[in-house]
């Protein structure tokens, strides 16, 4: 019986289906006080002045901190892509002499309810010597502090990345192709809000609930900056309404409650609200790029020569040059181009800070890169389907080096049938009918098309997880791992991978997450790694389990080792006719029966996919419906269907919110003014069409014992590149969409062109 | 987002409620539905001292359907309308309109009265009052008076409603029998308020436009009656030509203002585009009404 692939329920949905979830806002300690986070009403001046004393003087407050009040506590430090002089531009926990966006933290009141500390908070004045705000990160970079350090100009990093010989492509190229496009500025929008309880402990000892994705990690710095033993520091992951990248990296309010827990010796709580959300947690995207491609006479792309800039924010934030980095490495995608030369800069403007949204960079470059594809097909006269055709890597190419790095490992392809899944994806839609129908239809008076994106998405990220597998003699098995739950099924996966490798059902198997106390390192939850790092290490952890249990039955039945099989959960001793169950293992020896597994990766695995898009627009409103959506996927091997469709279509609509609805706008003063959800659209179940997905396990990844690659990203990849195809189609207007979102007053202004 | 600290107030009828209003003119705000006053004050955009929450106040509730108007209490929710509360075209025109406001749980709470008192100038039911002639009447201790919805929508968010005053009931005067309506807007998602709306009426003979009346939301500080555009579609065919001539003279005469999600000159053919659907869709309901 194979638990892997089979379409078991998510294990995790219980308490969550019948309100018994435990999220941050929930847990309340006695005496505990509440933090509110003063933020600058600005978005670039010179920090004069902070008066507190009226906000003092209010009922219930119990401090007011400003970066005076903390001493040499440092800035937030680089998580990911680290590049040697970036340390300059990163954010301190509160505002020292500079405010850089609106939403800064420049101040924290602590009160004894939250109503107090936002009371109090309001009468925190702020003397700021106003100055322009730049908000253009094409624009020439300017100073980033100019009283302060004149010379620090806001281009933190120019990120160069090469392969081939880009100048003698053009040399021989029958075309040359060149696009200008920009993707919005938006960013994941979790249910659940940012927010910490932080609870002192014995021993100037601090526990922080309400962590995500990267606990260990957080754990380790906040114990840096705070100047604490590591084991003084513990970090506890309850339920987590979402994550997409932005929730659960490091940011101020994380250090300031455990310094405040300290410092106070109460807990200190503080939820987010939905306003300082939208302008204080990562944006990312809001990037911008400039493609010339040199082509052959049948549409090939012999080179490529890129730049872009990403709008950074403010600071350059604990992803350090993520999204920048990812963009330059996988702009190529699944398409051969032999040479490529790319140039990204990563400008800072006054914004808020960016970090990564899921598929970060891709979500960005594929859109840029299949504009591109389009905008070859429409110069040379071709079939979009075909001219994508013509320049995949071929599945005998396999693996693919593509001679560039990405996160710091070399960018190989592990496995593909990149030619395979565009046929299938084809034939699934009849391409060709398809284009038939509509064109019927546009005769016809309607307006609709369809688009297709082509993509390489990237997942397992190492370098490394530990799993842990004990047997608990009661009956019942537990996996503590250091991954984390953003909502993702990592329980299910996990227990899958298990019972899968130990022949037991999934009744009984207990996964913990996300929890320092309980083991002393991992990744957690980010880049798609979970089912790659976590459940390779999971599937070692059983296998080691498996032979720790016949070692020890070897004891306890006082036989060979080689005399004994293992089977569903049992050993037997064939001769004796005589059985252990693992949990009479467990309850019969002393210290218990468990094992431990370390996976250790230098790759990433390289799951690939397509998305097809197929909309109608109305001409007078400029509106776009989206009639179909399609996504081709091969994910290696999938440990669970239903999980790995959850992720897509999830992953789909947040993707279609992005091409359509979300942007966060900002006026000449760098005011943003999309913060609510009255201005910041994110799709409904109204605007998001059911979304079809063909998941294939035609390409297993050959670097994990698994064969799988991970689902994360898949549903929201290309989604803005296939949705502007599909308008172009439906308008019979190649390369009119240029810019995401296509909001219907920008669709309204290129109509009129 | 915790609101401001305010006092609250619950009158237990309406006199006593006019009371309160009197009493708090200067900082007092009325809770109705509260489907836009709480969330802006939780957003700290208003901040009264005083909340009366007139919300229980049974003798507002509820819709008269009378032979020449319907007379509706400002507390009635937005929900009533789902079904016809009277036979007839009004009564099949309000369907169609409160099925764009909001999203449903919102139509469960949000009133009538509230709605008009806020003067959205994207809101329905401003647009209805206006196009079709409603009268507020507005009630003080010991006095009260009507007034016209021209007078009443004074601007952007701005009203002829005193301090010391409750809006207690709209009359809208019905349409005569045969009348076709139509009713189109745009958002930018199901439920947000509309970048801009078009409310119709057409009666006919033959298919010849007898009378007309012509409104657009969404396009300026406040609902339009157009009745330049009444006036000539009068006489004119039902025809295709005659709505694009009339959604052309629409663009001409507004101008609205851009905001993030619509650019000025987006909303103004947005305007005139979706006048032209409303017109069309009245034309289609007016042809059905005179064949049955």
């Amino acid at each position: 019986m194979s638990v892997i692939g089979a379409r078991e329920r998510r294990v995790e949905d219980r308490p969550l289906l019948i309100g018994a979830g435990v999220f941050v806002a929930d847990l309340n300690r006695a005496d505990q006080i509440h933090m509110r986070v003063v933020r600058s009403p600005l978005a670039f001046g010179r920090l004069l002045e902070i008066d507190i004393e009226d906000a003092a003087a209010q009922p219930g407050v119990v401090a007011i901190w400003t970066a005076a009040d903390l001493g040499d506590l440092g800035p937030i430090d680089f998580r990911m892509t680290r590049i040697e002089g970036m340390e300059p531009y990163r954010q301190w926990c509160l505002a020292r002499d500079y405010v850089r966006y609106v939403g800064d933290p420049v101040a924290v009141v602590f009160a004894e309810t939250a109503q107090r500390a936002e009371d109090a908070a309001e009468l925190v004045f702020c003397d700021i010597d106003e100055q322009d705000p730049h908000l253009d990160a094409r624009a020439e970079p300017v100073a980033f502090a100019p009283d302060v350090s004149p010379e620090l100009m806001s281009e933190p990093a120019v990120l160069q990345k090469a392969v081939g010989d880009v100048d003698a492509a053009f040399g021989q190229a029958a075309h040359e192709v060149a696009i200008e496009v920009r993707v919005g500025r938006h960013t994941g929008v979790p249910l659940e809000t940012r927010g910490a309880l932080a609870v002192p402990g014995e021993g100037g000892t601090v526990t922080m609930y309400g962590a995500a994705k990267v606990p260990h990690y957080n754990r380790g710095q906040i114990a840096r900056m705070l100047g604490l033993p590591l084991d003084a520091v513990q970090l506890s992951e309850g339920h987590v309404g979402g994550g997409f990248g932005i929730r659960g990296e490091l940011y101020p309010e994380d250090v300031l409650v455990c310094r405040a827990a300290l410092a106070f010796g109460r807990p200190v709580k503080w939820i987010e609200d939905r306003r300082e959300h939208l302008i204080a947690a990562n944006h990312s995207r809001d990037q911008a790029y400039r493609l010339r491609a040199a082509v052959d006479p049948e549409g090939r792309v012999l080179g490529l020569d890129a730049q872009f800039f990403t709008d950074q924010g403010a600071y350059v934030r604990t992803h350090g040059a993520t999204v920048s980095d990812l963009s330059a490495a996988l702009l190529p995608g699944p398409y051969l181009i032999p040479a490529y030369r790319v140039r990204g800069h990563v400008r800072l403007t006054n914004k808020t800070p960016a970090g990564t949204y899921r598929a970060p960079g891709r979500y960005e470059s594929t859109f840029a890169r299949e504009r591109l594809m389009d905008a070859i097909a429409a110069r040379l006269g071709l079939d979009r389907a075909e001219v994508r055709q013509r320049n995949l890597v071929p599945e005998s190419q396999m693996p693919f080096r593509r001679g560039l790095d990405a996160l710091g490992t070399d960018v190989v392809y592990d496995s593909g049938r990149f030619h395979d899944l565009l046929e299938r994806l084809c034939a699934h839609v009849s391409w060709d009918d398809l284009q038939e129908r509509l064109a019927g239809r546009r005769k016809a008076g309607e307006r609709v098309g369809v688009g297709l994106g082509y993509f390489v998405e990237k997942s397992g990220l190492g370098p490394d997880d530990l799993v842990r597998i004990s047997v608990l003699p009661e009956n019942g098995i537990r996996i503590v791992t250091g991954a984390a739950s953003i909502g993702q099924g990592i329980e299910t996966a996990m227990a899958q991978i298990c019972a899968d490798t130990l022949g037991t059902g999934l009744n009984g198997i207990d996964v913990v997450h996300g929890q320092t106390a309980l083991i002393e390192k991992g990744m957690g939850a980010f880049a798609t790694r979970a089912t790659v790092m976590t459940g390779s290490a999971t599937k070692m952890a059983a296998d080691a389990l498996i032979e720790r249990a016949l070692d020890v039955a070897a004891t306890l039945l006082q036989a060979e080792r080689a005399s004994l099989s293992y089977a569903d959960g049992t050993v037997h001793h064939a001769a004796s006719e005589r059985t252990l169950t693992l949990s009479e293992i467990a309850a019969a020896w002393d210290g218990g029966l468990g094992a431990e597994a370390t996976f250790v990766s230098d790759h990433m695995t390289y799951p690939y996919g397509i998305h097809l898009a197929q909309v109608r627009v109305d001409p007078a409103t400029c509106g776009v419906e989206i009639e179909r959506f399609v996504v081709a996927y091969d994910i290696g091997r999938a440990v669970n269907p239903t999980l790995v469709e959850g992720q897509i279509v999830g992953a789909a609509a947040q993707g279609i919110g992005g091409a359509l609805y979300e942007e966060f706008v900002y006026d000449e003063a760098g005011q943003p003014l999309a913060a609510s959800f009255a201005d910041y659209l994110m799709p409904t179940a109204q605007e998001v069409p059911a979304i079809e997905t063909i998941v294939r396990e035609d390409a297993p990844s050959p670097i994990n014992p698994l064969g799988v690659k991970g689902a994360g990203e898949a549903g929201i990849n290309a989604v803005g590149a296939a949705i502007a195809s599909a308008v172009d189609d439906a308008l019979e207007r190649p390369g009119l969409v240029r810019q995401l979102p296509v909001t219907p007053q920008r669709l309204h202004a290129w109509l009129q062109e | 987002m915790k609101p401001a600290a305010f006092a609250y107030l619950k009158p237990e009828n309406l006199a006593e409620a006019l009371q309160f209003v009197a009493d708090n003119a200067d900082d007092g705000k009325l809770l109705a539905g509260g489907q836009s006053l709480v969330p802006a004050m939780n957003f700290r955009l208003a901040r009264p001292e005083t909340l009366i929450d007139i919300s229980g106040l049974e003798a507002l509730d509820g819709v008269n359907d009378r032979p020449e108007a319907l007379s509706i209490g400002a507390l009635t929710r937005h929900a009533t309308f789902h079904k016809p509360v009277s036979d007839g075209a009004l009564g099949r025109l309000l369907v169609k309109v409160v099925g764009h406001i909001a999203h449903y749980p919102i139509r469960q709470r949000g009133t009538f009265g509230g709605s008009l008192c806020h003067a959205d100038p994207a809101a329905e039911w401003c647009l209805v009052a206006t196009a079709l002639d409603a009268t507020m009447r507005l009630e003080s201790s010991g006095d009260a008076r009507d007034v016209p919805a021209e007078a009443f929508f004074r601007g952007s968010f701005t009203t002829a409603l005193e301090p010391n005053e409750i809006l207690t009931r709209i009359t809208i005067p019905k349409l005569p029998d045969a009348t076709g309506t139509g009713f189109v807007e745009f958002a930018r998602r199901k439920g947000d308020f509309a970048l801009a709306m078009a409310l119709t009426t057409l009666h006919l003979e033959g298919n010849t436009i007898r009378s007309a009346r012509v409104g657009l939301g969404g396009v300026a500080d406040r609902a339009l009656r157009m009745t330049e555009i009444e006036a000539a579609l009068v006489g004119k065919p039902a025809t295709p030509e005659t709505f694009v001539t009339a959604g052309q003279m629409a663009r001409d005469q507004i101008s609205p203002r851009g905001d993030i999600h619509g650019s000025a000159e987006y909303r103004r053919d947005l305007g005139g585009a979706l006048l032209e659907r409303a017109l069309a869709e009245a034309a289609e309901e007016a042809r059905g009404a005179v064949s049955t």
